[in-house]
């Protein structure tokens, strides 16, 4: 076992873990933030993506011993003071999701997709999430989203 | 699925990894894109890993002497994003646009990718195409291994126990290039990429470079191709002869998703399509 140190949403935590431990089974199962859902474990389905050292990172595709020291965010950490983030409100208003397994994820790549290309094109936001799978929504609402945010 | 357990090290230098890397079994550990998910799916079970992420001096981006100089440990997303490799070597920077998406580049190194040596995946055979070199370090010293020496396979390198892949040398780039890919899914692996290089003296065609992904066990320099299109007037029937050069070349696998002959076939068409593009440009 090893003992691993994250600051997670501005909080730090520290856990021990097996060095084959995932940074997503970490977060989500030793330090309890649900968020973060493993979907395929091997990079493909983008479910487990967040923001790690200020930028997207699948969970899955990393040990979390490999990240000790870091800093990251997840779907937890986009709310502040009961307020949604402006991409949750409008994923809600254009019902961007629907059995809410890929949102988390959508989330972490739509609010990196925003920082670094405030006013998208479709075609950059549909690149920007090819590499998280929907299975619900078709991705139509969720690029509605996405766009209307970043208005 | 979950990994098999393993031992661990953090290196805190790199004589130390480089000693731990001689362990029966051990892998290198970068930036984990494709190590970790081989980890998950137990196709992978090391003894060892030698996690080399806080090995700083792996990891840079200059220029020298008319070349690119890149640490193994820097991630795709900085050299993709780089000024000066989008002016100096842009075929790179454009090949790198093609590795993953955005989250894995983030993480992912160029050393990382070469080292695990899919067949199918972009970096092995850009750097066949630009001539690079490797810088390879064990306990006894540096090597130097050209890139269309160092794939030996499916996942198989000219790295041997105990020695580590630290720098990669890319000669800077004038003329005209492309990258043309077939895939599946957007930014997955390739089924077919081509990556070519032209420079022209006016109509005549100087030098040529053209590597292809996912038509081999490695990949594929196709040198009888480049040698039909040197000092010749790069004309359409000559492209055309070229495509059909490169793809004879080729030895592609067959599966589910495309069979061998198709393959090659694309290796034709695509390679037809970035020499006209990389002409274009020059």
């Amino acid at each position: 076992m090893i003992t691993v140190t994250l600051t997670v949403n501005g909080r730090t935590y520290r856990a021990d873990c097996e060095p084959r431990r995932t940074l997503a089974d970490f977060l989500r199962h030793d330090l309890g933030f649900t968020g973060v859902h493993v979907g395929c474990e091997h990079g493909v389905c983008g479910s487990c993506t967040i923001t790690l050292d200020g930028a997207s990172a699948r969970a899955c595709c990393l040990l979390a011993v490999q990240v000790d020291g870091s800093e990251i965010v997840t779907v937890e950490g986009l709310a502040s003071d009961g307020e949604l983030h402006p991409l949750q409100e409008s994923f809600r208003k254009h019902h961007g999701l629907q059995c809410g397994f890929c949102t988390p994820g959508m989330l972490a790549t739509a609010t990196e997709l925003l920082k670094e290309n405030p006013d998208p094109t479709d075609a950059e936001i549909r690149q920007a999430i090819s590499g998280n799978l929907c299975r619900c929504t078709g991705y139509q609402f969720i690029v509605d989203a996405v766009r209307d945010a970043a208005r | 699925m979950k990994a098999a357990p393993f031992e661990y090290l953090r290196a805190t230098s790199l004589d130390e990894a480089i000693e731990a890397l001689g362990t029966p079994d051990a892998r290198a550990l970068a930036g984990g894109q494709s190590l970790v998910p081989l980890l998950n799916l137990r196709q992978a079970r090391p003894s060892l890993v030698v996690d080399i992420n806080r090995l700083d001096e792996l990891s840079f981006l200059r220029k020298e002497n008319g070349r690119l100089e890149i640490g193994a440990l820097t991630r795709h997303r900085a050299v993709e994003t780089s000024a000066v490799v989008r002016s100096e070597i842009p075929l790179l920077a454009e090949a790198l646009g093609h590795v993953g998406h955005v989250a894995i580049r983030n993480r992912g190194t160029i050393g990382g990718s070469l080292a695990h040596a899919d067949p199918a995946a972009e970096l092995p055979a850009v750097m066949v195409a630009l001539d690079a070199d490797f810088t390879v370090r064990s306990a006894s010293g540096e090597r130097t291994v050209a890139a269309r020496d160092f794939f030996l396979g499916p996942h198989r390198t000219a790295l041997g126990r105990g020695e580590l892949l630290t720098r990669i040398s890319v000669p800077s780039h004038r003329g005209g290039w492309a990258v043309e890919e077939l895939s599946r899914r957007s930014r997955d692996l390739a089924l077919v990429a081509v990556f070519a290089t032209v420079t022209m003296t006016g109509e005549v065609c100087e030098s040529a470079r053209i590597a292809v992904a996912g038509a081999g066990p490695t990949p594929i320099r196709a040198t009888a191709a480049e040698a039909s299109l040197t000092g010749g007037p790069m004309t359409g029937d000559a492209i055309a002869l070229a495509a059909e050069l490169a793809a004879a070349a080729t030895d592609p696998p067959g599966d589910l998703h495309a069979p061998a002959d198709y393959r090659r076939e694309m290796a034709a068409v695509l390679t037809r399509r970035a020499l006209a593009r990389a002409k274009e440009g020059a």
